[in-house]
């Protein structure tokens, strides 16, 4: 495929050319030559569609739910877009991305586009890049786009920054109430979701869930609503709940949102920072650094004194 | 300023053979050699093997045979690329290859060809080659 300038590839992708959005995303994911040009033609076009996001814990239904919300969502002449995120290896970096086999029945259809993610080392449940090829298909042509991170454990809450409307979708039978009033991923849920409820646990766990979500003291309405895929029950219901959620709110434009891109900018820093500090500095620069070090490990200079000197350093 | 680009795979199992040991197995190898292989499971058509080699824009597609068919399906596979404007996707074949199929396979245009007793870590080092190759090719320059 012949590289196309970064404007053209845009123009294609606006106009619906599956080829041009994909490789868009490949060159924002992996900061490709030209990518800055092109975030900042990407950023200059306004934002179509919102995002949801799905998160929860591995294996709580999470691509099966997304697959049945798809089928909804397409009922209703939405066109889709899903980017799902997978753990990658922290040792060898490798990655098997699976989401895909939970939504095979899409795979024909022109108005379903799906990437598959790996977290690339990053931990918040997402991996670095997400944020800004979420951005990206928002600018597409696609009505809704849907995230779904790694399976989360409690703490992985960047999808907060990246969706306009979070579910947190709950297996039955995984916790007791305690698990329920623990700090975490639940307290980031616009609607809380107990997937599998054609299972036993499913109503005491939706009891759970209402019960922590009434102890909570945020002044917030969290519907916890059940869904089945496999008795394709609840479903209607939930995209009813999550499209007048994303009605009711300002839509949250989140390239113009100040907060969201301080964030980036300052993640962006660190990574910079990282990155020469570590490898492929220049040899005078790694020297001082080396005498920085050597200063921490004997006593000599506090973590505060050695930050400021590496950021003059780095300037 | 880059860091060593992570090579992503998709594998498929055309065809009506449901034995996916082997592909699974080798999802795992590759995901070791520090791959992103995207698995879509078993029964795949050629058309969405391709559609979904463009979305998630993959370095290289493998396909898995156990039962025989495979020069016809590869083919077949080889001309959906082609259909959707991905035919610069190299394509490599694995599982139960008959010598005599070797060539034919090559003939339509596989990149790599590995039977029974194929070490992991050797189709990985193959399959960096060949991405190697294929993304020096002059049309991919950047």
């Amino acid at each position: 495929m012949t590289a196309l300038p970064q404007a053209e590839l845009l123009e294609r992708m606006r106009a619906g050319e599956i080829g041009a959005l994909a490789r868009i995303i490949s060159i924002v994911e992996n900061e490709r030559p030209g990518f800055e040009p092109l975030l900042r033609g990407l950023y200059a076009l306004p934002a179509r569609s919102n995002a949801i996001g799905f998160t929860g814990p591995p294996g709580a239904g999470k691509s099966t739910l997304i697959n049945a919300v798809i089928r909804c969502l397409r009922q209703r002449g939405k066109t889709v877009g899903i980017i799902a995120v997978d753990p990658s290896s922290p040792i060898t970096g490798g990655a098997i991305l699976g989401d895909r086999i939970r939504m095979g029945e899409h795979v024909k259809d022109d108005g379903v586009f799906a990437r598959s993610l790996g977290s690339r080392g990053h931990l918040g449940g997402v991996s670095r890049a997400t944020r800004r090829i979420v951005d990206l298909l928002r600018r597409s042509c696609l009505d809704v786009v849907i995230v779904e991170t790694v399976g989360t454990g409690q703490s992985e809450v960047e999808i907060a920054k990246i969706a306009d409307v979070k579910l947190v979708v709950n297996a039955p039978g995984l916790g007791d109430d305690i698990q329920a009033i623990k700090a975490g991923i639940l307290e980031i849920a616009d609607i809380m979701v107990v997937n599998k409820s054609d299972l036993p646990a499913a109503a005491s766990t939706k009891r759970h869930l209402e019960m922590m979500l009434m102890l909570r003291a945020a002044n917030r309405d969290v519907p916890v609503l059940a869904t089945s895929p496999l008795r394709n029950e609840g479903i209607e219901a939930l995209v009813d709940t999550a499209e007048s959620l994303l009605a009711s709110r300002i839509p949250l434009d989140s390239a113009s949102n100040r907060a969201d891109i301080r964030n980036m900018i300052a993640e962006h820093v660190a990574n910079t920072a990282r990155r020469r500090l570590g490898l492929d500095g220049d040899p005078a620069l790694a020297a001082q650094i080396d005498a920085l070090c050597d200063a921490f490990a004997v006593g000599e200079l506090g973590m505060n004194e050695i930050t400021a000197r590496a950021l003059r350093l780095l300037a | 300023m880059q860091e060593k680009p992570i090579i992503r795979i998709l594998l498929a199992k055309p065809g009506l053979c449901t034995h996916e040991t082997g592909v699974k197995l080798l999802a795992a190898g590759l995901r070791d050699s520090g791959m992103e292989v995207i698995y879509t499971g078993v029964f795949q058509e050629k058309d969405n093997i391709a559609r979904v080699a463009l979305q998630e824009d993959v370095d290289v597609v493998g396909l898995s045979y156990l039962n025989g068919g495979h020069v016809a399906l590869t083919k077949g596979v080889i001309g959906a690329l082609q259909e959707v404007g991905r035919g610069d996707i190299p394509v490599i074949v694995g599982g139960i290859i008959p010598k005599a199929d070797i060539e034919p396979l090559h003939a339509i245009g596989v990149a790599g060809v590995y039977g029974p007793g194929t070490a992991i870590p050797d189709i990985a080092e193959d399959i960096r080659r060949i991405v190697r190759e294929a993304s020096a090719a002059p049309a991919l320059a950047p």
